[in-house]
């Protein structure tokens, strides 16, 4: 279990768990983020934002919160 | 028949397009009552019905989390329009169906606006649009909205549904359902005008907006159910989201037959967003909006500013009244002022111009997402870039811009910093007297002043956020759409609008302003008329004033103008050249002889940094607030006066004269 921001470019990824208050807890699930959806990480800047593949779009995460979302490598 | 429609639909899927498409020139842009949200509304006359239409916030749910999401639902709520089209990105359904669904809940007659067909085929996407209406109950219209295609069988379709409403109602997973059905028992029959279903989602949900309507033992009851169902599948906020998507997989796996390949936004993006190519990209970008702004603007700028000049001179005399002329013909009068607000349009008007294409391209959000890493240690947020960058130019336009940035302290940081972007109107004045100082170091000062005004914002931004802004910084989300090409059309009415905005409220503070100018420049101090400068009110006022700027060494003269470019910093040129009794093309050499290069850095410094010009302060007040808007002038003035002061210590302490 990694979090997203470490996790490495191009692998499937598995969310496993979020940390996070409810409103963004529920941000990231109107986007398709939660427990169980898969994503792939198209981008990572080093220390900046994050682009992300999900549910067919892109979607950059700040650090931050990207620290909190913890996901598994699938492939 | 009268018609109201909302467009509802996500953030970059043509929205705006489609609503152009629909209403062509008749539209009125403003703002939602109370709320720093655009609000765009037209009508138009089709097959005899009038069909009012109302383009809601771009948005990907209906939460009460945030402003837009709650004024697109509450609009649909309250109003209850006719018809609710939800514009679809085709090329994306997956994710764009999640706001249907929504809307579907809410009870509202959706129509689908399936829009840009083309990419979705570019891509190799095809939708089986017949499968998706039966899935889903509702008819799904096929467009191209840049190309028209579709508009005529969207207002077909409102027509006929307006007069015969479909309501859909769309089953989850049953292992959600059954907790929303148990909710919907509880409240049956005990609330008005909503529709229960959603009522007794958004109970689970845990809205609070819905939950005030409720009564308190029924909402004990639901919470109660609220509990069981967390206590079974979790998070019941997230299990909707997920039996949400799990649905619309469900649908997209029978309505779409996808080929997947690389799309033209992916290779766009590897070059756009490179490591190392990505910022220098973004600069140039930006130099090009720049160049473009100030390059054709300026023809037009100087005929509207020469031509109100001279027809003022040529009409001056006419009335016979001395007093009268003046105010009416004279360098401060009405004619001259008109023609100074109107020299602002055309740059405005480029500057929105230009920058709506390039975010309708797709660019912006790509630029936020390079300099997000960047701004974040400065202070502020990735979207502040281009307001700053827009400040160049104009703080009006720029402070408005700040509008992109979703959360409230990012916003406020980069709208209180904004001013210290030396704007085109300073450089009129700081262009004139450069050269005359300096000489072929001229550039070189002008460039530090440039780079005195963006140090400063980041450090005023750093304090702010220490201070007054603290707080934790809310996450950065935000979805990079796919490119596509831009409609100029669209941009250019949204630009025009915009600058007949501007127009209009620029005329109501910068024409009484600059008569109160010219009334204090020929009222002699008991009030009769005059012409020497020396005895005017405006003589006075700066006279008295004078003791206040006495540690910074400037005569009366230097105040008076600085105090006159509140109303419009480029006043300061052609209030100098006046109260000196020269020309504007002199003012700088005459200065030259009377202050020290040292004198004239320390004024100009004071110059670029205090007071926001009077159409900037509306603009912070609309935005922001009486009580920041205060705050600016207030912080603004301090830092110029210390930092005047400190040029002139600092120079002295190396020994400059």
């Amino acid at each position: 279990m990694i979090p997203l921001a470490l996790a490495p470019e191009g692998k499937i990824l598995r969310v496993v768990g979020i940390r996070g208050g409810r409103g963004v807890v529920r941000r990231l699930a109107d986007l398709g983020l939660f427990p169980g959806s898969t994503t792939r990480v198209i981008k990572s800047t080093g220390g900046g934002p994050i682009l992300l593949e999900l549910r067919g779009s892109k979607i950059a995460l700040g650090r931050g919160i990207s620290m909190k979302v913890f996901v598994e490598v699938r492939e | 028949m009268k018609i109201r429609v909302a467009l509802a639909g996500n953030p970059n899927v043509g929205k705006s397009v489609v609503f152009n498409n629909l209403t062509g020139g008749h539209q009125h842009i403003g703002n939602w009552p109370g709320k720093t949200v655009e609000k765009a509304e037209g009508t138009l006359n089709y097959k005899g019905n009038e069909i009012y239409v109302i383009d809601l916030p771009g948005t990907y749910s209906l939460t009460a989390y945030s402003v837009e999401e709650l004024i697109a639902r509450d609009y649909i709520i309250q109003e209850k329009p006719d018809v609710v089209v939800s514009v679809v990105d085709a090329s994306n359904l997956e994710r764009n169906l999640y706001l249907t669904l929504q809307l579907l809940e809410l009870g509202a007659n959706v129509i689908i606006a399936l829009n840009k067909m083309d990419l979705a085929e570019r891509e190799n996407t095809k939708i089986d649009v017949k499968k998706l209406e039966k899935i889903l109950g509702i008819p799904v219209i096929p467009m191209v909205a840049p190309r028209k295609e579709g508009i005529r069988e969207l207002l077909d379709a409102i027509i006929k549904y307006a007069e015969n409403p479909v309501k859909r109602e769309i089953g989850y997973d049953e292992k959600i359902e059954k907790y929303i059905d148990d909710v919907r028992r509880i409240i049956d029959g005990k609330i008005e005008d909503l529709n229960p279903r959603w009522v007794a989602i958004k109970i689970l949900e845990n809205d609070d907006e819905v939950k005030r309507r409720i009564d308190r033992d029924l909402l004990l009851r639901c919470e109660e159910v609220r509990e069981k169902m967390r206590n079974e599948v979790g998070d019941p906020e997230v299990a909707l989201a997920d039996a949400r998507y799990e649905l619309i997989k469900e649908i997209c796996k029978d309505v779409i037959i996808k080929e997947k390949k690389v799309t033209v936004s992916d290779i766009i993006d590897s070059v756009l967003l490179d490591k190392y190519l990505g910022i220098p990209i973004f600069v140039s970008v930006l130099w090009m909006i720049f160049q473009f702004g100030f390059m054709v603007s300026a023809p037009f700028c100087d005929f509207l500013g020469d031509g109100f000049a001279e027809v003022s001179s040529a009409l001056s005399g006419i009335t016979g009244v001395r007093w009268l002329d003046y105010l009416l013909f004279g360098d401060y009068g009405v004619l001259n002022g008109i023609g100074m607000v109107l020299s602002f349009v055309p740059l405005i008007f480029l500057l929105y111009f230009a920058l709506s294409l390039v975010e309708d391209f797709g660019y912006m959000a790509r630029a936020a997402f390079l300099m997000d890493k960047i701004m974040r240690k400065l202070g502020l947020s990735g979207r502040a870039i281009i307001p700053m960058i827009l400040g160049f130019g104009c703080n009006v336009p720029a402070i408005y811009a700040t509008r992109t940035i979703p959360d409230e302290k990012d916003r406020l940081v980069a709208i209180l910093v904004n001013p210290l972007m030396l704007c085109g109107a300073r450089l009129v004045f700081f262009a004139a007297i450069v050269d005359a100082f300096w000489g072929d170091k001229a550039g070189d000062v002008l460039l530090s002043l440039y780079l005195l005004g963006i140090v400063l914002a980041f450090l005023v931004a750093i304090a702010l956020r220490k201070t007054v802004l603290k707080g934790r910084a809310s996450p950065f989300i935000l979805e990079l759409p796919p490119y596509q090409m831009p409609v100029p059309g669209v941009s250019l009415l949204k630009a025009w609008e915009r600058g007949k905005l501007f127009f209009t409220k620029a005329g109501k503070v910068i024409l009484p302003g600059i008569l109160l100018l010219g009334i204090l420049l020929i009222a002699s101090t008991n009030l009769t008329y005059t012409e020497n400068a020396e005895g005017s009110l405006a003589a006075a006022l700066g006279k008295a004033l004078l003791p206040l700027v006495k540690p910074l060494g400037w005569d009366w003269r230097l105040l008076v103008a600085a105090l006159f470019g509140i109303v419009a910093k480029e006043i300061v040129l052609g209030a100098s050249a006046l109260l000196y009794g020269v020309s504007e093309e002199t003012i700088a050499a005459k200065m030259a002889t009377m202050y020290t290069p040292l004198q004239m850095y320390s004024y100009l410094v004071f110059i670029l940094i205090y007071v926001p010009c009077i159409v900037t302060i509306g603009a912070i007040k609309q935005e922001a607030g009486t009580k920041w808007a205060a705050f600016t002038v207030i912080y603004e003035i301090l830092l110029a006066y210390i930092m005047a002061w400190l040029v002139l210590g600092f120079g002295h302490l190396m020994g400059v004269i």
